[in-house]
C-alpha cells in the first residue's frame, strides 16, 4: 500500500514529530532576551541514567546530566 | 457453546427484528441506549449471563453541543511547564496552523489543527494578546472550547531581534552546506523557525 499523503520534509528525512517539535522549541528559546533565556534554558536540562541489561544483570550505566555536581 | 449463541439468537428473534438489526448496523444514527431487542433475545438464550457490553457503554457521554452558538470561545492554552490560559472566555483566537492562519470564533467546526511556528493572538474585546508559538496542536471542540497546546510560547517582547537575525544567517548557511538528509532537515527547520520569528517581530 503506497502512501499517498504528502509527508512533511522532516518526516521524509527520518525525523519524528517529537524531535521536530523539540528542535523548534530549542531554537525559540535560544532567541529570547536575557532574563527569560536563563529560565528557558533551565527547562532544557535533563538528568538521566540508562543501563542495558544482559543475562538478567545491569551493565555499566550511562549517566547524562546537565546539572553540575551531580 | 457460545458459538451457537448468535445462530440461536437470530433463530429466536423474528425475521422483522433481525432485518431491523441489519438495517441499524448500516444506519448513521446508532441508538445511544442499549439495544433492547438484542438484550431480550440474549436473556432468552443465556438467562444467567449478562449481555455483553459494547465499547460505547464504557465511554463518558460527550459534552453536549449547545443548540445555539455560544457568544464566547473558551480557551485553554497550556504549555508543558505552565498553564498560560485556563478556561478564559474570549471573542476570537487566531492560530498559526500548518494550513495557514486560522481564525477561530465561537461555534467553529470541530477541528484538530497542527500548529507551525508563528503568532497566536487572543482577541478579547479590544485587547489583543500575541504569543509566538514554537509548534503544537489546537483542538477545537463542538461546544466552543479550544484546547491549544504548545511546547514553547513567548510574548513577542521577549524575543531578541539580533539573535533571530544571527540564527537566520547561520541556518541559511547550514542549509546551503548540508550533506545528509537529516542535516538538511535540521537546517530547514532552523530557517523556518527563524524566518517565522523575523516575520513576527516585523509584522
Amino acid at each position: 500500500m503506497a502512501s499517498s499523503a504528502a509527508v512533511p520534509f522532516w518526516r521524509a528525512a527520518g525525523m519524528t514529530y517529537i524531535t521536530y517539535s523539540n528542535i523548534c522549541a530549542n531554537l525559540v528559546r535560544n532567541c529570547l532576551k536575557e532574563p527569560f533565556k536563563e529560565e528557558a534554558l533551565s527547562r532544557e536540562k535533563v538528568h538521566f541514567s540508562i543501563s542495558k541489561w544482559a543475562d538478567g544483570k545491569p551493565e555499566k550505566p550511562i549517566l547524562r546530566s546537565d546539572t553540575p555536581g551531580v | 457453546m457460545l458459538r451457537q449463541a448468535s445462530r440461536l439468537i437470530s433463530r429466536s428473534a423474528t425475521a422483522a427484528s433481525s432485518k431491523s438489526v441489519t438495517a441499524r448496523a448500516f444506519s448513521t444514527e446508532l441508538p445511544s441506549t442499549i439495544d433492547s431487542t438484542f438484550v431480550e433475545s440474549w436473556k432468552k438464550v443465556a438467562p444467567n449471563m449478562d449481555p455483553p457490553q459494547t465499547p460505547s457503554s464504557f465511554m463518558k457521554p460527550r459534552p453536549s453541543t449547545a443548540s445555539s452558538i455560544p457568544t464566547k470561545l473558551t480557551v485553554n492554552f497550556v504549555l508543558p511547564y505552565a498553564s498560560e490560559l485556563s478556561g478564559k472566555e474570549v471573542d476570537m483566537v487566531i492560530i498559526p496552523a500548518t494550513t495557514g492562519q486560522m481564525g477561530v470564533l465561537p461555534g467553529h467546526v470541530p477541528t484538530i489543527a497542527e500548529l507551525k511556528p508563528g503568532i497566536m493572538s487572543v482577541h478579547e474585546g479590544t485587547d489583543i494578546k500575541k504569543y509566538f508559538v514554537s509548534s503544537g496542536f489546537a483542538f477545537l471542540h463542538a461546544n466552543s472550547v479550544a484546547d491549544i497546546i504548545a511546547v514553547e510560547a513567548v510574548p513577542l517582547e521577549n524575543i531578541d531581534a539580533s539573535q533571530v537575525q544571527k540564527g537566520l544567517a547561520e541556518f541559511t548557511q547550514k542549509l546551503a552546506s548540508a550533506s545528509t538528509d537529516l542535516e538538511k532537515a535540521e537546517a530547514q527547520i532552523g530557517v523556518e523557525v527563524h524566518s517565522a520569528m523575523n516575520a513576527a517581530l516585523s509584522g
